[in-house]
C-alpha cells in the first residue's frame, strides 16, 4: 500500500513538473531564437502576461481554449513586432527597453482583468490527450504521455527549433547574425529582416505560453506569471543558447516547483516555510545558471543594435 | 580585351558632416589589371570603396560597369554585379564553419535547408586552382589568419566576383604569406579579374601594382603607371611633403642592460601559456625590435613587463632590479614607460581632456598637488609644455582624447610617457593606424630618446618600421625568441621565414 502511494506521487510529481516547465520551455525557446540573432528582449514576461489574460479572457467569452491560444498568438505577434521595432529599429538600449514592455504588459494585464472581468471566474482548460499506445505504458505512460497537446506541442517545438537553427538558411542567417552583423550584412543576409523574425518569433512563444498558463490554470489573476518571464531568459544562458539545453533548463525548474508543491501537499515543509520554499525553484535555476553558463561564450553580437558602416 | 574599363567611377563627391571624404574622384580598372589606391587614414580610400561596395551612396558622380551606369545601394547590389570585397577586418563569422561562411546570403539549391556538401565540393575546386588550400569544414576561430584571409578570398570568388577589392589584406600576414597572397592575385588577373589593391605599405604597392592612384583628403593627388614609381615619390604625394621613410640614426654608445627578461612564462587571455620562457636583453641606448606575426605572445610579453598581467614564471629587472610582478605602478617607479598597443583602449581614456590624459601616471605626484588637492596650475603648465614640445595638435587642453586624430593621441601619449626620462620604454605598435607625417614626427621621437640612453623594446607588425628604427632585430614565434638577427645584415625573407617558425641556422 506504502509502495503504491510512493509510485503514484511520483509519477504525479514528474507529470506535474513536466507540465509546469511549458510555459517556461515555451518562453524561452523563443528567447533563444532572438538571442541567438543578437537581441535580447527582457520584455518576455509582460508578453506573457498579455497573451495570460487574452487567452483567459477568450476562453471565458468563447469557451474555446483553441481560440484562446489563438489570442495568444495574436498578442505575441504584436508585442514581439513592438520589440523589435524598439530593439532594432530604434536602436534602444536592450538592457532596459525591455523592462518597459514588461512593465506595459504587467500592468496593462491587470487593468484589462479589472475592467473587463472584477472577480476571478475559472475558465475550462486544455482537454487531456492520451497518445494512442504509448499512454497505456505502466508508469512512463502516465508521466510522459497523459498530458495536453500543449504539452506535445511544446516538446515537439525543442527539435524543431534546433534543426532551424542548425539545418536550416534561416538558421544560418540568426547565427551569423548574432555573431558578427557586419559580415553577415555584408554578404547580403538583411540583419533587420532577421531580427524582426527572431524577435517576433520570440513574442509569439512568449504569448503562447502566457496563454497557455492561464489556460492550463484556467485562472487569471495579477501578475500571474510571478515573473516567470525573467527565469524563460534565464533559462536560456542556462541552456547555452541551445534548444535542447533550454529544455533541460524548463525541466528542472519544472520538476523543483512540482516538487516544492508535492512536498507542501504532504506536509513534508510546514506552513511557515512555504513562501521561502516558493523561492526555491528561482534559486536553484540561478545557482545552475552561476555554474554552468560560464562555460559557454554568448552570441557575440548580443545586445548590440546594429548600424550599416558604424 | 575591350577598351572600355569594368569599372569606372566618375566625378564621386562624398560629405560627412563637417567632412569631405569625396571630391571629384575619378578613378577606373581595367580587366586584368591591379589598381592601387594609396593614401593616409582619412583620405577617402575606404569611403570610396564603401560607395563602390554599396555601404554608403554617393552625393555626387556616377559608377559605370562595363561602360552601363549603374546604380548600387547595398554589399548585395555590388555582389550580384560581381564585385567582391576582402574586408581589411575579416567579415567572417567565428563561430561558423569555413562552408557555411562561404554560403551565407546565397540562395541554397535544397530551398530552405542548407545544402552545405555541394558549397564545399565547389570551395575546394576553387581552392585548388588559386592555390587557396583549406578545409570547408573546419570552423573559422580555428583558423590561423593568413587561413581565414583565404576564407575571404574564396567567399568573393564563389561568388564569381569579377572585379576584387581588397583592404589592406597583407597588414596581418607575414612576408611568406604576402608572397603566396601575391601569387593568388596575379592568377587571378591572369583570369580576366581587375583588383583593387589598397595599402600604405609602399613596397608592396611598387611590387604589386600595374597603375596607382593616390588620395590625401578626399582628392586624387597622384595617378601613375608602377613605373618610374618610387616610395619617396609615393609618399610625398599621399603627405604633400617630402617625408623621411628612413629616420636619421646618429650612433650611440650602448650601455648595460636596462631591461632583462629570463625564462619569461605568461599565460593568455584563454587561459593556455603564450609566453613560453622568452629570454631577452635590452641595453641602455638600443632600439631592440620585436617582430613577429600578431598572436606569438607580443601582447602578453609587454604587459608582463609592465605588471599588467601575472608573470607564471621566469624574472624580469628593469635596471638591474627585479620587478617581476610587482604593481604597474611601482613598476613605472623604476623605470618603465609603456606604450600599449590600443591607443584608446588602454593607452588613453577617450573621454578624459588632453590634460588629464596626460596626467593619468603623476596625478598624485606632490609637484602637482596643493593640501592633497591638485594644483590645476600646475598640471595646466606641465601638460602645454608636454603638448607643445610633442607637437600634440589640439584645440585645448580641455579636448575629450577621442576627438584628436590617432597620430596626436598617440603622440599624447608619447609625450605622458616619455615625460619621465624612462630607463626602459615598451613601445607596441607605435604607428599603427597613424599617418606617415605623425609616424615620422613619432619616429625621430624615438631616436632622441634612444640617444638619452633609453632601453627601447618596440614592438611592431610592421616589417619596415622594425628595419629602419631597430638595432638589433628579436623574432618573436609561439612565445619564445627564436632568433636576433642585425638589421644591416639581415634581410626580410630571413626575418620573415623567422616570422613562420623556422630557427636560424646556428
Amino acid at each position: 500500500m506504502n509502495e503504491f502511494f510512493t509510485q503514484a506521487i511520483l509519477i504525479a510529481t514528474v507529470a506535474s513538473g513536466i507540465r509546469l516547465a511549458v510555459p517556461l520551455l515555451l518562453a524561452s525557446l523563443g528567447e533563444t531564437f532572438g538571442q541567438r540573432s543578437g537581441v535580447l528582449n527582457l520584455g518576455v514576461d509582460g508578453i506573457m502576461l498579455l497573451g495570460a489574460f487574452g487567452g483567459y479572457y477568450t476562453v471565458l467569452k468563447t469557451d474555446s481554449v483553441w481560440l484562446g491560444l489563438l489570442t495568444g498568438i495574436g498578442i505575441g505577434i504584436i508585442l514581439g513586432l513592438v520589440s523589435a521595432v524598439i530593439s532594432v529599429t530604434l536602436k534602444a538600449e536592450q538592457g532596459i527597453s525591455g523592462i518597459g514592455i514588461y512593465l506595459f504588459g504587467l500592468g496593462m494585464s491587470d487593468l484589462l482583468f479589472q475592467k473587463l472581468v472584477g472577480t476571478p471566474r475559472p475558465v475550462s482548460s486544455f482537454p487531456k490527450l492520451d497518445i494512442p499506445g504509448l499512454s497505456d505504458i505502466p508508469i512512463l505512460g502516465e508521466m510522459l504521455f497523459q498530458h495536453s497537446m500543449i504539452v506535445y506541442v511544446a516538446f515537439g517545438l525543442v527539435p524543431v527549433s534546433m534543426y532551424i537553427i542548425n539545418r536550416t538558411t534561416f538558421g544560418m542567417n540568426i547565427r551569423a547574425v548574432g555573431e558578427n552583423p557586419e559580415a553577415a550584412d555584408s554578404l547580403g543576409v538583411s540583419v533587420v529582416r532577421t531580427r524582426y523574425l527572431t524577435v517576433t518569433i520570440g513574442g509569439t512563444l512568449a504569448g503562447i505560453a502566457g496563454a497557455a498558463l492561464a489556460i492550463d490554470l484556467g485562472i487569471f489573476q495579477q501578475n500571474l506569471t510571478n515573473a516567470q518571464g525573467f527565469i524563460a531568459i534565464a533559462l536560456v544562458y542556462f541552456g547555452a543558447w541551445r534548444p535542447a539545453g533550454v529544455m533541460g533548463g524548463a525541466l528542472l525548474y519544472g520538476f523543483v516547483n512540482s516538487l516544492v508543491l508535492q512536498f507542501k501537499t504532504l506536509g513534508i515543509i510546514p506552513r511557515s516555510w512555504s513562501d521561502i520554499a516558493a523561492m526555491a525553484p528561482a534559486i536553484i535555476t540561478i545557482l545552475a545558471l552561476v555554474l554552468v553558463a560560464r562555460r559557454f561564450r554568448q552570441p557575440a553580437a548580443l545586445t548590440k543594435p546594429f548600424t550599416r558602416g558604424a | 580585351m575591350s577598351d572600355v574599363p569594368m569599372l569606372e567611377m566618375r566625378g564621386i563627391t562624398k560629405r560627412f558632416p563637417g567632412v569631405l571624404a569625396n571630391y571629384r574622384v575619378d578613378f577606373d580598372v581595367r580587366s586584368g589589371e591591379v589598381h592601387t589606391l594609396l593614401g593616409e587614414n582619412g583620405a577617402g580610400k575606404s569611403t570610396l570603396m564603401k560607395i563602390l561596395y554599396g555601404l554608403y551612396q554617393a552625393d555626387e558622380g556616377e559608377i559605370l560597369l562595363n561602360g552601363e551606369p549603374v546604380e548600387i545601394h547595398s554589399p548585395m547590389d555590388a555582389i550580384e554585379r560581381n564585385i567582391g570585397m576582402i574586408h581589411q577586418h575579416f567579415m567572417l563569422v567565428e563561430t561558423l564553419t569555413v562552408a557555411e561562411n562561404v554560403a551565407l546570403g546565397l540562395p541554397s539549391d535544397r530551398g530552405f535547408r542548407t545544402d552545405l556538401d555541394a558549397v564545399s565540393e565547389r570551395i575546394e575546386a576553387l581552392a585548388e586552382r588559386y592555390g587557396l588550400s583549406i578545409d570547408p569544414s573546419a570552423i573559422v576561430w580555428q583558423l590561423a589568419v593568413g587561413q581565414r584571409q583565404r576564407v575571404e578570398i574564396i567567399k568573393a570568388l564563389y561568388r564569381e566576383a569579377n572585379l576584387l577589392i581588397l583592404d589592406e589584406p597583407t597588414a596581418v600576414l607575414t612576408p611568406q604569406e604576402v608572397d603566396q597572397l601575391f601569387v593568388t592575385l596575379r592568377q587571378m588577373t591572369a583570369d580576366g579579374r581587375g583588383l583593387i589593391f589598397i595599402s600604405h605599405k609602399l613596397h608592396e604597392v611598387l611590387a604589386l601594382s600595374d597603375r596607382i592612384t593616390v588620395l590625401r583628403q578626399g582628392h586624387i593627388t597622384g595617378k601613375v603607371p608602377v613605373e618610374g614609381a618610387t616610395r619617396e615619390s609615393l609618399a610625398e604625394m599621399m603627405v604633400g611633403r617630402q617625408v623621411k621613410l628612413v629616420p636619421d640614426k646618429p650612433p650611440v654608445e650602448v650601455g648595460s642592460a636596462a631591461l632583462e627578461i629570463s625564462g619569461l612564462r605568461v599565460v593568455g587571455d584563454r587561459g593556455h601559456e603564450t609566453v613560453r620562457g622568452l629570454n631577452l636583453e635590452v641595453r641602455a641606448g638600443e632600439i631592440l625590435g620585436i617582430a613577429g606575426v600578431s598572436g606569438n605572445g607580443q601582447r602578453e610579453m609587454a604587459q608582463a613587463i609592465a605588471g599588467l598581467r601575472e608573470v607564471t614564471g621566469g624574472s624580469i629587472r628593469i635596471g638591474g632590479v627585479e620587478t617581476t610582478n610587482l604593481k604597474p605602478a611601482e613598476i613605472r617607479k623604476h623605470g618603465l614607460a609603456y606604450v600599449t598597443e590600443g591607443r584608446l583602449r588602454d593607452g588613453a581614456i577617450a573621454d578624459f581632456s588632453v590634460s588629464e590624459n596626460i596626467m593619468l601616471i603623476d596625478h598624485a605626484d606632490p609637484r602637482y598637488l596643493n593640501r592633497g588637492l591638485m594644483d590645476f596650475r600646475a598640471i595646466r603648465e606641465h601638460s602645454q609644455m608636454l603638448v607643445d614640445q610633442y607637437a600634440v595638435k589640439t584645440p585645448n587642453l580641455e579636448t575629450p582624447a577621442k576627438n584628436l586624430s590617432g597620430g596626436n593621441i598617440q603622440k599624447m601619449i608619447l609625450a605622458r610617457e616619455m615625460s619621465g626620462t624612462p630607463t626602459v620604454l615598451v613601445a607596441s605598435q607605435p604607428t599603427r593606424g597613424v599617418d606617415i607625417g605623425a609616424a615620422e614626427y613619432i619616429h625621430s621621437r624615438l631616436v632622441q630618446q634612444r640617444a638619452e640612453d633609453t632601453a627601447i623594446l618596440m614592438i611592431s607588425e610592421d616589417l619596415d618600421e622594425v628595419f629602419a628604427l631597430s638595432d638589433r632585430i628579436a623574432v618573436i614565434y609561439e612565445g619564445e625568441i627564436i632568433g636576433i638577427v642585425d638589421p644591416a645584415a639581415a634581410t626580410r625573407e630571413q626575418v620573415g621565414l623567422m616570422m613562420a617558425g623556422v630557427r636560424p641556422e646556428a
